[in-house]
């Protein structure tokens, strides 16, 4: 399908939002959306908890039409242009939306994406051999924007507009900030710079939270290595969460589904065991939706934040 | 590590220097061993040679670090290649190794590991197995 007519399509669509109703009429902007595999597998309760914090802030997110798997780690051998093709292939479905932008809740796919236009982007040999082997496709021109949902909140919803639309403001939970690797490194597609980030330290001021720094929050939890060589990973968290802790914080925030599920699932028996919630969850949860956080997370910041109870019982 | 590496202009001119080059897109002997990538790496525990070591040896074209826990128990995180002072992305130089070793044949992952591990791992664990 053209851009042109899937434009027509969706403006069909935006006319049928709005004969349902004010709900779906509230929506001001739409965005391309690539869930990746996490956000329809585990992460699914992340993923309804990003949509509805952003529905909060008057954003859609379109899902891509025939997205495939990014990929997940992004190959750095000079020779392997293969694994470029599947990450490609999701620009190309941006392209053919005639859209220019798409948003990523995971970290890793924002690096493959990300990684992956930028690739080709420096050298169109590269891009005509991937668009040679893809014939069944329109050819990737190139120039899509890779977001992730926290430079959407910085430089498309600006941390003034975010912190204005907090109906239960964190106030006195202390989350330290957890980026991992993919989101800060490598320094050119990184979200923020790797030694001086601060994008999820502001997100987590405009909902109110103290931020507790932590040396740790862009060291690795050691990724995939979760499947082969779990005790690693488990080293890894276990020095993580005591960092935070030690920090003075309540709760860890994290950005990417698979540092979540390792945060979680890698984490010591012994030794503190904060919660640690997913950055859309504790959005959602700040602007206003219930059922979004895990438990352990929602008792802690109910027994935390005075407003937050004052929210419940209104 | 090999007992004794014999250092010859065959050595540094061998074709396992010039393919890990190729595949990593690395100029090896940009290193100087000031060893930063080591300091920063976490995963060091679980490596028989530091990083920087595993680029000497690279460099000296010791075929043996083939053999080494290094390359795999490197999680491709580039904090190493964020911090090398002469620019040299040791990531990549452990993606070459990992992939040298497994296009020719050495299995890395028993897929009974598999159990109760999202999505997101599994793919990213076989892709970093897949030669
Ligand atoms: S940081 Fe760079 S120069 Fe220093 S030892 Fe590592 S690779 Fe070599
Ligand atoms: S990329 Fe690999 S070698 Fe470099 S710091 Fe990370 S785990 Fe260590």
């Amino acid at each position: 399908m053209s851009g042109v007519e899937n434009r027509r399509q969706e403006r069909k669509s935006e006319e049928a939002a709005v004969a349902r109703g004010p709900q779906e009429r509230n929506f001001r902007s739409r965005i391309p959306y690539f869930p990746g595999c996490a956000m329809k597998d585990q992460a699914r309760d992340y993923e309804r908890a990003a949509q509805a914090a952003l529905a909060a802030l008057g954003c859609e997110l379109v899902e891509l039409p025939r997205w495939n798997c990014c990929g997940t780690v992004y190959s750095l051998a000079n020779d392997d242009l293969m694994r470029h093709v599947g990450p490609v292939r999701n620009l190309i479905r941006v392209q053919d939306m005639g859209e220019s932008r798409v948003l990523t809740l995971c970290a890793m796919c924002y690096g493959t994406l990300r990684r992956s236009a930028r690739f080709v982007a420096a050298d169109p040999e590269r891009l005509s051999r991937i668009n040679a082997f893809m014939s069944d496709e329109h050819d990737y021109r190139g120039g899509v924007e890779v977001l992730h949902l926290l430079g959407f909140l910085r430089d498309v919803v600006g941390y003034e507009n975010l912190a204005s639309k907090v109906v239960r403001p964190l106030t006195g939970v202390r989350a330290a900030p957890y980026y991992g690797c993919t989101l800060v490194r490598p320094r050119e597609v990184g979200v923020d710079d790797p030694d001086r980030s601060e994008v999820l330290e502001r997100v987590l001021s405009a909902l109110g939270a103290e931020v507790a720094e932590f040396p740790y929050k862009v060291e690795c939890c050691g990724a995939y290595l979760t499947v082969g060589a779990p005790a690693i990973v488990a080293g890894r968290v276990r020095d993580i969460v005591a960092s935070a802790a030690a920090n003075g914080a309540d709760l860890i925030v994290t950005s990417c589904p698979l540092c979540q599920f390792n945060l979680e699932a890698r984490r010591p028996g012994t030794g503190p065991r904060l919660p640690v919630v997913y950055l859309g969850q504790l959005l959602a949860w700040a602007l206003g939706a219930d059922a979004c956080l895990p438990p352990e997370a929602e008792a802690l910041i109910q027994g935390t934040t005075p407003a937050a109870a004052g929210a419940q019982q209104r | 590590m090999a007992d004794e590496l014999r250092l010859s202009r065959e050595a540094l001119a061998a074709p396992f220097v010039r393919k890990v080059e190729e595949l990593s897109g690395q100029n090896l002997y940009a290193c100087y061993q000031c060893g930063k990538c080591a300091a920063g790496c976490l995963f060091t525990e679980a490596m028989d040679a530091l990083p920087n070591q595993v680029l000497r040896r690279v460099q000296l074209g010791d075929e043996s670090v083939l053999a080494a826990s290094a390359p795999w128990a490197c999680a491709s995180c580039l904090a190493c290649a964020v911090r090398c002072p002469k620019g040299v992305d040791v990531a990549r130089v452990m993606e070459a190794l990992r992939l040298l070793s497994l296009r020719r044949g050495l299995p890395h992952l028993d897929p009974r590991a598999t159990a109760g591990v999202p999505q997101i791992a599994l793919v990213g664990a076989f892709r970093k197995l897949t030669p």
